[in-house]
């Protein structure tokens, strides 16, 4: 029975992981190809899982729902890019941070204004609210283990796009030397929509099929936001690859961490106790698994150059 | 247009005298608005330190802020509970008065900001930045996780922390104990800026080969002036938990660190006073946008947006008239 319970947490940080890697994607790939500390990035997750709740009430299918997530925050990220981002590209950081922290308290407030204070919910399609039997005897949710699916399929969509195609060439050029890119003919400032827009669409369908899950309420981006940037500090900036190992590596501490550090420090101190400190230590462990990467490896793991 | 010292010194009249007045007219509401001002600057001017004039962007100035509270917090509560607050074997008394519990502030947020500057400062740009938030964010969750001190719910302190021969409870009376620690900060946070300290502090930021080239060590004189802002902010903190009777894991939050930055930069880097210009302005507009508004959030946002985007330099570079712009623009 520990053994399955095991497995299952397991699965349930592979999700958390993958989540977290659609969230990062884009946060790693504007950090490192544009340079830009974006915070606002949490609230493409939430106009994502907004979008969707209100396409799904209004066609009443989920899957439609989904789709108009990825499209509604693509749209947004565009705008977003066009009217503001776009002057930022050659402000310092702290320009950066401080832009983007008011596009936050415009995007919530304006949420806020537009749907009300109350969370909306988007309900899993009965097909997919079930659970499936795995090897083992592991028992364990059909959508979790769709998300899992999508998850890994979109980092295989980004390993090909940045890799083998002449759009990622481009944003790898893009990265390297954005002057020369541009003097060969690159449309350096439409590279740099498409870039942001693509990691605009990719929170928003996170935001969507989390929002599934929990609900959808103003300011649910932000707490995904800074774990986000844990994950691509933790995996280096700029790396599609150090995303991933990243947002797996959050994902399954964050949630192994929750599990057994209560267990482990019950060998120590009596139960109460020790709920307490393991679940106090659990929710600062993926803090403290930066710190220590970036104390080692002041990069990241995959990191190429010091931003 | 003015000079910047003529400014300084009307900033300083004016704090001094509006609760001055709101006092003589009852208007309590006023003297508590003013209060939270003088916090927010002191928090801003120890930021400032070291953002303006050492460059290191700290994204998690919340953890001192947050700190200074709970510390206060905790003494107090153990205080009014007769419970000694037991660390491993040892053993201490609570206590309500303010000059311990400052001076245990400044202890507890300088070991704090040692070790958090010890190991940030090894990264810089915007590693910097991410483990900064991390340590804040650390901190967060420790003390929405750890329920002894309220969890979640925050802390409440039913009587304000007691000065001899001071009625701390008097709106009036705590405003002038913040006023005097703002003034208390600006003469040492302007002595550190002409101190030795202060001058390679500001060449650290310009050029770090410079510095080390003529003996100094960087990293150093950094460190310590982590230390001295982690303690300003720290102390602003523990003021704010007073003046609130309570506190709770918001002040530790990124969104406070946002707040504290946001201020600073409103008011305007670079300039001593600036802080407590942005400190006014944003609270001042905090309250005004919230009495025309519930979406207030929404407007202050578009503000802080076109303040960065259009008027770096802050509130400060509007109202006086710089020599070295002159100087720059001739």
């Amino acid at each position: 029975m520990e053994f399955q319970l095991l497995i299952e947490q397991l699965l349930n940080g592979l999700q958390f992981g993958t989540m977290l890697f659609l969230m990062s994607a884009g946060l790693t790939l504007v950090f490192g190809v544009m340079g830009l500390i974006n915070l606002a990035h949490g609230s493409f997750y939430m106009i994502g899982a907004f979008g969707a709740a209100l396409l799904a009430e209004i066609t009443g299918s989920f899957f439609i729902g989904l789709i108009s997530s990825f499209i509604v925050a693509m749209f947004a990220g565009v705008i977003t890019e066009i009217l503001v981002i776009r002057k930022l590209y050659k402000k310092d950081h702290l320009d950066q941070v401080l832009a983007t922290f008011a596009l936050i308290l415009i995007f919530s407030e304006g949420i806020r204004w537009i749907f009300g204070a109350y969370p909306l919910y988007l309900n899993i399609p009965s097909e997919l609210n079930a659970s499936v039997s795995l090897p083992l005897e592991i028992i364990y949710s059909k959508y979790r283990l769709l998300i899992i699916a999508i998850g890994i399929l979109i980092a295989f969509f980004l390993y090909i796009l940045t890799s083998k195609t002449l759009l990622g060439i481009r944003i790898k050029a893009g990265q390297n030397d954005r002057e020369m890119i541009s003097v060969l003919g690159v449309n350096i400032k439409t590279l740099y929509t498409i870039v942001f827009a693509l990691g605009a669409a990719l929170a928003g369908l996170s935001g969507a099929l989390i929002g599934a899950i929990q609900s959808v309420e103003v300011g649910m981006g932000e707490p995904v936001l800074i774990l986000a940037f844990v994950v691509i500090i933790i995996g280096g900036i700029g790396s599609i690859k150090g995303a991933f190992v990243g947002a797996l590596l959050v994902g399954v501490t964050d949630t192994l961490g929750r599990f057994l550090l209560p267990e482990l420090f019950k060998l120590f101190f009596d139960n109460a106790d020790a709920n307490l400190i393991g679940s106090s230590i659990a929710s600062m462990s993926i803090y403290i698994l930066m710190a220590i990467v970036l104390i080692f490896k002041p990069s990241g793991l995959f990191g190429e150059r010091s931003a | 247009m003015m000079s910047e010292k003529k400014l300084n010194f009307l900033i300083l009249i004016f704090l001094f005298l509006v609760p001055l007045f709101s006092m003589l007219l009852n208007d309590i509401y006023i003297t508590t608005l003013f209060s939270k001002i003088v916090i927010l600057a002191i928090a801003g001017i120890g930021l400032n330190l070291i953002l303006g004039y050492g460059g290191m962007v700290s994204f998690g100035h919340a953890v001192f802020f947050g700190l200074g509270g709970y510390v206060t917090g905790i003494l107090a509560f153990h205080f009014n509970n007769y419970e000694p607050i037991q660390i491993l074997v040892f053993e201490f008394e609570g206590t309500n008065q303010l000059l311990f519990i400052w001076i245990f502030t400044l202890i507890f947020s300088s070991i704090l900001a040692l070790f958090i500057g010890y190991f940030s400062l090894r990264t810089t740009g915007v590693y910097f930045i991410m483990i900064t938030l991390a340590f804040a964010q650390m901190l967060y969750y420790f003390s929405i996780s750890w329920p002894t001190y309220g969890g979640e719910d925050g802390l409440s302190l039913s009587l304000r922390n007691q000065i001899p021969f001071l009625n701390t409870m008097d709106p009036t009376t705590f405003f002038y104990i913040c006023y005097v620690w703002l003034i208390i900060t600006i003469i040492l946070v302007k002595f550190i800026l002409n101190s030795p300290l202060g001058i390679s502090l500001k060449a650290s930021k310009e050029n770090e080969d410079r510095v080390r080239s003529v003996g100094i060590n960087p990293k150093k004189v950094k460190l310590i002036s982590f230390i001295i802002s982690g303690a300003i902010t720290g102390l602003a903190g523990s003021l704010y938990a007073d003046l609130n009777r309570f506190v709770s894991p918001t002040i530790l939050s990124w969104q406070m660190s946002g707040e504290i930055m946001i201020l600073v930069i409103l008011g305007g880097m670079f300039r001593l006073y600036g802080p407590i210009l942005g400190a006014f302005f944003y609270i001042i507009l905090e309250q005004f946008l919230g009495g025309i508004t519930e979406n207030w959030q929404f407007w202050l946002g578009f503000i802080i947006l076109l303040e960065v985007l259009y008027a770096k330099a802050g509130i400060m570079s509007f109202l006086i008239k710089d020599k070295y712009d002159e100087k720059t623009s001739s």
